[in-house]
């Protein structure tokens, strides 16, 4: 079982409080090192940064409000080959929901991470949290404004933003985590919740790093069940609009007709790990007449070539454990709504075979397994 | 339209379709020449890029043959076919791509008028469908 615990927040400093915790878990030797998004110099943006020492703690930041990488990826950069020693992540639950796809896929070693998820409120993108520090919509403020009003379950953005659309979808907003922190439905200038899994209980105790009391505040489950509800809904109706829009391959391609083919949506998403990826191999490299047959027979084509099966490849081959973390849609250029395309597809594909990607570990993704007595010839599905 | 005759790219498992492909020949089974077949060793080794390059650069129906299910000279190769398939038609489904264009039959060495019936069958459904729309699309 779980531990469940109350860390008490001196002098309304949440954050503050939360570090004191972390590095305590550095200092009492629970981790070797703690990768965690810290503050930019310039204070309009954050990164991931691994931390040994206990004062560089200065500027990190456990409620980070971007997300420039999914750090999924740094964590099988981290853990897939030789990590001795243990290091705890401070991740959003999204990232915690991909680190769990990539393990399935032995991407991701988990004997020596500790994940520490966080409550997720959703986040900015970084070109617009950028702009509102210059606007002197302050990185600290804000942060205190978000985390009071996930109390009551309605994290806001400052008047004329808004979190990135994958974040207004995301009905997955609490992590699964060796620590959890829990910030819906706590006071947290004075209180925030914390659930320590099996794996870090008996240790932390041994090792002296205590709690003062054990409580669930009872209005918890409400709050979460509104922000997932209120999720949900905007989820269906950002497919709805997005059903509506493309309905066929013709108007698929007039949407995605500014696709440029830069392949940031495969690089920025954690589930594309090949380590050679078809696109980037002689396949896509045609030789000069085949261009000219192809704008033979269509009376002419469009360049460069390739949206199509780009990204209905791209989808056959990820789909299934697409987490919803929306980074596609980040690093698109053209502002295309790749995240929305790969969640409303993925959303069917995935129940078809009863899956959650991201759920548990000892599930197995649906391309690695299959049921004998299933999808029929005669059920029309093939 | 009377001038159409549909183009179907085979996949074929080498311990069974391919060899039921063989038979049908071999015991002068009539189908029609519509079919190229491409033969690999297991019809789990189709990805769905092989299926979607050919629909786009002009096939108008694939079909990818295996062994029956328990049969699979790889024990399983051809369950994961079938789940590949499956998730390809379920995406092009959502794309509003609902042609039936996309035949995975179970067909073994035995079986080669099955292979026959199943390639005369689908040419049929093929003409009647008349040109894929996939392949024309200019700016794909």
């Amino acid at each position: 079982m779980a531990k469940q615990t109350v860390l008490k927040v001196s002098e309304g400093r949440t954050e503050e409080t939360l570090k004191v915790f972390l590095r305590s878990l550095l200092e009492k030797g629970v981790i070797h090192s703690l990768l965690i998004p810290k503050r930019l110099p310039s204070g309009d943006g954050f990164v991931q940064s691994l931390i040994h020492s206990p004062d560089k703690m200065d500027g990190t930041s456990v409620l980070s409000m971007t997300m420039p990488v999914q750090s999924a990826r740094i964590a099988s950069n981290l853990s897939i080959k030789n990590l001795h020693k243990r290091v705890g992540a401070v991740l959003k639950a999204c990232e915690i929901r991909a680190i769990v796809e990539l393990t399935k896929f032995l991407q991701v070693k988990l004997d020596n991470l500790i994940l520490i998820g966080v409550d997720c409120p959703g986040t900015f993108e970084v070109s617009d949290f950028a702009k509102m520090v210059l606007e002197g919509k302050d990185g600290e403020r804000l942060t205190q404004e978000i985390l009071k009003n996930m109390e009551k379950g309605e994290p806001a953005s400052p008047q004329g933003y808004a979190f990135r659309t994958a974040c207004q979808i995301c009905e997955y907003p609490i992590p699964a985590a060796d620590i959890h922190i829990k910030l819906f439905g706590y006071r947290a200038e004075e209180a925030i919740g914390l659930e320590i899994g099996e794996k870090l209980e008996k240790e932390l105790e041994e090792k002296g790093i205590s709690f003062s009391s054990e409580d669930q505040l009872p209005s918890r489950k409400d709050v979460v069940d509104k922000v997932v509800a209120e999720r949900s809904k905007k989820r269906d109706l950002a497919f709805q609009e997005f059903r509506s829009v493309v309905k066929d391959l013709p108007s698929f391609l007039d949407r995605f007709s500014t696709c440029i083919r830069c392949h940031n949506c495969m690089v920025a998403c954690p589930i594309c790990y090949c380590k050679e990826c078809v696109f980037r191999t002689a396949v896509f490299e045609h030789e000069g007449d085949q261009f000219l047959r192809w704008a033979d027979r269509k009376g002419g084509i469009r360049m460069p070539t390739d949206t199509l099966i780009f990204h209905l490849i791209r989808m056959s081959h990820m789909v299934t454990s697409c987490i919803g973390c929306g980074l596609c849609d980040s690093a698109c250029p053209s502002r295309l709504p790749v995240a929305t395309l790969f969640r409303s597809v993925g959303d069917k594909i995935q129940k078809m075979f009863h899956y959650v990607p991201g759920r548990d570990v000892q599930e197995v993704p649906p391309v690695a397994t299959f049921r004998e007595d299933e999808l029929k010839i005669e059920s029309g599905a093939l | 339209m009377a001038d159409f005759e549909p183009r179907i790219v085979a996949f074929l498992c080498h311990w069974c379709t391919y060899t039921g492909a063989d038979l049908a020949g071999t015991t002068r089974q009539q189908y029609p020449p519509n079919i190229r077949v491409i033969h690999l060793m297991c019809s789990g080794a189709v990805d769905s890029i092989y299926i979607l390059k050919a629909l786009i650069d002009g096939a108008d129906g694939v079909l990818i043959g295996g062994c029956h299910p328990g049969d699979c000279h790889y024990q399983t190769g051809n369950y994961k076919a079938r789940r590949r398939v499956a998730i390809l038609k379920g995406i092009l489904t959502q794309m509003g791509f609902t042609d039936d264009r996309i035949w995975l039959r179970w067909i073994s060495a035995s079986e080669g008028k099955l292979f026959a019936d199943t390639v005369t069958r689908m040419t049929e459904e093929l003409r009647k469908m008349g040109p894929n729309p996939m392949k024309q699309l200019w700016n794909a």
